[in-house]
């Protein structure tokens, strides 16, 4: 029992759960799933949905944080890919035609693949901190998607690409598929490959690692761009569902959430071991956390000191201290086991 | 000068520490006098760390009394000892290298002028200090740009810039060459007349009896007992240390070299820097190549260099009479050249892996991202290494960092040789080692060798090189000075061409 | 040891350049930022002209005295090898308070005291997480961010005028000398960094903070205070976003919760281009203000040539990038020697 209780994945686990009761308590509609035209309505929906940029840059934002890194430019890309895709498509003649949205979805998705071996490269390569190197395109990046847009929010009318976001298949939104898919893939690539286990080696020690033969250069570069990559789908979907490509508030502190999420998932900042579905566990939380918050009736714009307040208590309960402090606690509690486990 | 008559300074009596049910000190008794040198000698484990942890206040003592001229003392922490005299400079140099070294020597007791820091006679106090110890350095200069010799000569300089009855030097010598550890015992000389007493700990045989006026010696946690070095013999030191006779472990020594085996890496010209220069070297088939050689002689960058670790500025190396070159490590495994860093910990093992993951890194490593071997062939390929070299782990799924130094040096090698490689370089394998696992490396060593695959070891002790290889290569300064078979040399004439200071060349 | 009989000059300036480098390594760096900053200026001069006149250069000290005061604070914070993410939301928190009850009628002599409290409370909330809870600084300060950034909006969700005099003063009165202008924002953005150089350079506690950032276990070993210290910076750091929150109402007229928005990085960007080396242990805050200085340049550059603000952030990033490329082609060079 103690065994299973010590898994890394009960802690956020234990605080999801202990939010969604918290939100069912509240409000008693939170779990309850209406069907309406053969789709999906409620709350928990809700979540699946807007969940997903969010998924997709933490799911990336997970490898990076392994090799011991971290990339603050993720907002910035989703500003550039929503930037290209609907620039592409504004200017096209034919905004509904599949051939067009390929395109866009392509050229703006491979435009944030490239900032991300950019990324890499400066990591990889020349050796410069990863906060500084991704601090670059962050402070960069949204420039040079308002450059991309010359100055304005371009908005279009599409219905193919406003599906993405807003669509459902099979009674679930579109967007949760995109979710998922890009959860399984990289659950698969990491631990159904060698990756998984050579990254975290990586992490842990890039110089044992080199000298064990492992392609350390390659393994970091290679999470930034799939970092990149990630960024770039997000900033499609999240185009998708303002139908504007909106350089300034696309993907908006997105990067701090992201980091939230995979440290709330039981991945440590400091790199090496790594858990994909710690890292889901905890964009669910976030999500949810969100979405109670505006079910207070917070303003959205007060909502990040319920974030604040998160924060703390998942730190506080990750801290060593805390948990010492809170064993030496249980220990006193049951004297008579502690006697006999002495002798 | 009988330094039994007066008192002790430091006086430990009935000293036991306890962690869990394991005593790491028994009810040992200690006595330290005012200028002399004192060593504390055990194996790894005997309780030397923890005796001087507990001098130091690091460490709480259970039971047990310390007495600092005869009054008892209570330290709860380094701060504690160091207010009452007791100063230590630490094998890895705990200073600041972004500070100077005045206020290095300074910091925490700075001179002051108008509610400030007076920098002018911070710089002034730090060169009498430096003057008092003979070390010719500018004050002012950042202490990071000075070499490790000098760092520590510089935290000598502040542990006794304040007042000192006892200094504590852990390990001092392990990074240092031979004109450095002069200068460090011409320094310990002094103090010592100056009536501070010290404590030597070192590893280094022959600097402790040409150091020390007296030895303690530890076994598991006790006493075993209170020498004057000149009464103590060397054998009879190891012996207490051991506690049985070093003649009954058998030590295997490399075949001697076939003229006729094959030639697996020839080094031509090989450079890389000012170390190693112009250096030629062949290893054949099976054979145990030592490098023996003071530090920064360039041993470390040689065999580096030959594993394909590095990339040279000049000469070129042969594999199987073939030109290679090699841009990282990778290639030089794929050749079957394997590397073991000196720095276990640094560069060699990863801690927080398991050790099944260890072993099988560098197999996987090489097979690539997409033939990802499946648990229960990795499981297979860990116990199987763990059986052959013996290594002690609670299983294979314990994370490699709770293992003691010799286990994971087994793990190292374990991971290594599972990519069976042609030639192993192991650098500095039994650093650190407790003397049993060191035995049980040698014989593997041998036991490859007579299985065909080439060893390069590179050790500083020079008995050791001798009692393992088949021949003997002796660096210097970045050259290769001399290349002869293992018996031809005895091991006063190995030390005389290791150590022969260099004429101009 | 060999004798010194004759000295030729040129050995002579060799063996000065050395000790130079070898005392004052760590102000390298800086030199270079004062290069970048006069490069700046003089292409400035000649492509439009009027750019170096004392209109344009006071100008320069009072549009960015607010930044000059974050980045003192972030230098102090940085040089522990920390990093205080919180900076523009505490900025704007404190002018959202301090707005809302000069509002309420309360003096400024109050208030100013209290915004400067209420910024120190963030840092010793960060500083307290990160000392006792083992909470990387990352994360505590980004804790702190999301707090100060939602204390801000939780005051007022729109903008507050001021309308206090005192305040007003800070920002409007100028004073004349030739053609040059200071306002008291200006002086007091000068006071502190004056103050933040003294500190870390004539204190007990600035040593601290180097030797911190040096080797925090090497130091605590030392018995230095390092505990007290570490939380201490963050205090600092929080102050000197309080302050700025006071610099930053006077120059707009108002407390205006979406303040500050990325600030931090500017921040940030303007102490790394100074020559503080996000690592620790080195930096100077007058190095800082070269950074800051460099930072406004850009922006008055690229307000003359009418191109949209956006330019700037992107500049800086480019600079930024430039800036740390070349120190790390540097630092991987004299490691090689060696």
């Amino acid at each position: 029992m103690t065994r299973l209780l010590r898994h890394r994945l009960v802690l956020p686990i234990a605080a999801l759960l202990a939010l969604i009761i918290l939100n069912t308590v509240s409000r008693p509609t939170f779990l309850s799933i209406t069907v309406r035209d053969g789709q999906l309505y409620g709350s928990l929906i809700d979540i699946l949905r807007n969940s997903a940029p969010l998924m997709l840059v933490a799911l990336g934002m997970t490898l990076v944080i392994a090799t011991r890194g971290i990339d603050l430019s993720v907002g910035a890309l989703m500003a550039v890919s929503g930037a290209v895709a609907l620039t592409i498509i504004d200017g096209s003649g034919s905004p509904d035609a599949a051939g067009t949205i390929t395109l866009a979805i392509v050229a703006g998705v491979v435009t944030t693949l490239i900032f991300g071996m950019w990324n890499g490269f400066l990591v990889s390569v020349l050796g410069i901190q990863p906060i500084i190197a991704t601090l670059v395109l962050m402070l960069a990046g949204r420039g040079i998607a308002l450059l991309i847009t010359s100055g304005f929010i371009t908005t279009v009318t599409s219905a193919p690409y406003r599906f993405m976001a807003q669509g459902y298949v099979l009674g679930l939104p579109f967007a949760f598929y995109v979710s998922l898919v890009a959860i399984l893939l990289v659950a698969l690539i990491e631990r159904r490959t060698a990756l998984g286990m050579l990254t975290e080696a990586v992490g842990i020690n890039p110089e044992a690692s080199r000298l064990a033969g492992v392609r350390s250069r390659g393994i970091v570069w290679g999470a930034y761009a799939a970092s990149g990559l990630l960024a770039g789908v997000a900033g499609i979907l999240y185009s998708s569902n303002i139908m504007a490509a909106d350089a300034n508030a696309a993907g908006q502190y997105i990067e701090l959430d992201a980091i939230l999420a995979v440290v709330l998932g039981g991945t440590s900042l400091m790199g090496g071991k790594f858990s994909i579905a710690g890292t889901v566990i905890g964009v669910f939380t976030i999500q949810t956390l969100k979405s109670t918050i505006t079910f207070l009736g917070v303003p959205p714009a007060v909502s990040p000191l319920f974030m604040a307040l998160v924060v703390v208590l998942v730190v506080l309960v990750q801290s060593t201290r805390v948990r010492t402090g809170a064993r030496r606690l249980w220990a006193m509690l049951r004297p008579v086991k502690d006697a006999e486990a002495a002798r | 000068m009988s330094v039994e008559a007066t008192a002790p300074v430091v006086e430990v009596e009935g000293a036991t520490v306890r962690f869990g049910r394991e005593a790491a000190l028994d009810d040992v008794d200690f006595r330290l006098f005012a200028g002399e040198v004192h060593s504390l000698m055990g194996e790894n484990g005997a309780g030397k760390s923890t005796l001087i942890k507990a001098l130091t206040g690091a460490l709480p003592l259970g039971a047990g009394e310390i007495r600092l001229s005869g009054e008892p003392v209570r330290m709860s922490s380094p701060v504690d000892a160091q207010r009452l005299g007791i100063r230590t400079v630490y094998q890895e140099i705990d200073l600041l290298p972004n500070l100077s070294v005045a206020e290095n020597i300074a910091l925490g007791r700075e001179p002051r002028r108008f509610g400030g820091i007076d920098w002018r006679a911070m710089r002034e106090r730090a060169a009498a200090v430096l003057a008092e110890l003979g070390v010719d350095i500018d004050p002012g200069s950042l202490l990071g740009s000075h070499s490790l010799a000098v760092q520590q000569l510089v935290a000598i300089a502040r542990a006794i810039s304040a007042d000192v009855k006892v200094l504590v030097l852990d390990e001092p010598t392990s990074s240092l060459d031979a004109d450095e550890v002069a200068e460090l015992f011409r320094v310990v000389r002094e103090l010592k007349d100056r009536g501070v007493a010290i404590l030597f700990v070192s590893h280094f045989l022959d600097q402790v009896y040409e150091l020390c006026d007296r030895i303690t010696v530890l076994r598991g946690g006790r006493l075993v007992g209170e020498y004057s070095t000149k009464e103590l013999l060397r054998i009879d030191l190891v012996q207490k240390m051991l506690g049985r006779e070093l003649a009954e472990v058998p030590i295997r020594r490399g075949e001697e070299p076939d003229p006729s085996s094959r030639v697996v890496i020839e080094a031509q010209g090989l450079t890389r820097g000012s170390r190693p220069r112009d250096a030629d070297l062949r290893i054949h088939e099976g054979e145990v190549v030592g490098f023996a050689g003071l530090l920064g002689s360039g041993r470390t960058e040689l065999a580096r260099l030959l594993a394909g670790v590095d990339r040279p500025d000049a000469g070129r190396l042969l594999v199987d009479g073939r030109p290679a070159s090699f841009p990282g490590p990778r290639r030089g495994i794929g050749m079957g050249l394997v590397y073991s860093s000196e720095n276990r910990r640094t560069e060699g093992i990863i801690g927080e892996l398991t050790v099944r993951e260890n072993i099988v890194l560098a197999v996987q490593a090489q097979r690539g991202l997409f033939r990802l071997m499946s648990r229960a062939r990795q499981r297979e390929l860990a116990d199987s290494w763990i059986d052959a070299l013996g290594i002690k782990a609670s299983s294979p799924e314990q994370l490699a960092r709770e293992l003691s130094g010799g286990n994971q040096q087994k793990v190292l090698i374990g991971r290594l040789l599972a990519l069976a490689p042609r030639v192993l370089l192991l650098d500095e394998p039994t650093r650190g080692i407790d003397v049993g696992a060191k035995v049980e490396i040698q014989n593997l060593v041998a036991e490859m060798a007579a299985n065909g695959v080439s060893v390069v070891f590179v050790s500083a002790e020079l008995e050791e090189v001798l009692r393992v290889s088949s021949r003997v290569v002796v660096l210097r300064n970045g050259l290769l000075v001399a290349d002869l078979p293992a018996d031809e040399v005895a091991s006063s004439a190995l030390l005389a061409l290791v150590m022969q200071p260099d004429d101009g060349t | 040891m060999s004798d010194v009989t004759t000295v030729r000059p040129l050995d002579a300036v060799a063996a000065r350049v050395r000790r130079f480098t070898s005392r004052r390594a760590s102000w390298i760096p800086v030199f270079a930022a004062v290069g970048i900053l006069v490069a700046l200026l003089v292409a400035g001069q000649v492509y439009f002209g009027n750019f170096v006149t004392p209109r344009v250069l006071s100008s320069l000290l009072l549009d960015n005295a607010y930044l000059l005061i974050l980045a003192v604070g972030m230098t102090f914070v940085i040089l522990t090898a920390g990093i205080d993410l919180s900076v523009g939301a505490v900025l704007a928190f404190t002018a959202m308070l301090g707005a809302s009850l000069m509002a309420q009628g309360l003096p400024a002599a109050l208030v100013i005291p209290v915004m400067l409290v209420g910024g120190a409370l963030i840092g010793l909330f960060i500083g307290v997480l990160i000392q006792f809870f083992d909470v990387q600084p990352f994360i505590a300060s980004l804790a702190g961010m999301f707090a100060a950034r939602g204390l801000a909006f939780l005051v007022s969700l729109s903008s507050i005028k001021v309308e206090d005099p005192v305040i007003l003063w800070l920002q409007s009165k100028l004073f004349y000398i030739d053609g040059w202008f200071l306002s008291p924002t200006g002086i007091i953005a000068i006071l502190v960094v004056v103050a933040g150089a003294l500190v870390l350079q004539f204190t007990r506690f600035g040593r601290t903070i180097y030797a911190i950032g040096g080797n925090e276990q090497s130091a605590r070993l030392m018995g230095l205070p390092v505990v007290r210290t570490k939380l201490l910076a963050y205090v600092i750091s929080g102050a000197c976003a309080g302050l700025a929150g006071v610099v930053f109402t006077a120059y707009q007229g108002a407390g205006y919760p979406l303040n500050g928005l990325g600030t931090e990085l500017d921040t940030i960007a303007a102490v790394v281009i100074g020559g503080t080396l996000l690592t620790g242990g080195s930096g100077f805050v007058l190095g800082s203000m070269i950074g800051v200085l460099v930072y406004g340049t850009i922006k008055t550059a690229i307000s003359f040539l009418g191109a949209e603000q956006s330019w700037t952030r992107i500049t800086i990033g480019i600079l930024l990038l430039v800036f740390v490329v070349v120190q790390r082609a540097i630092v991987a060079r004299s490691t090689r020697r060696r």
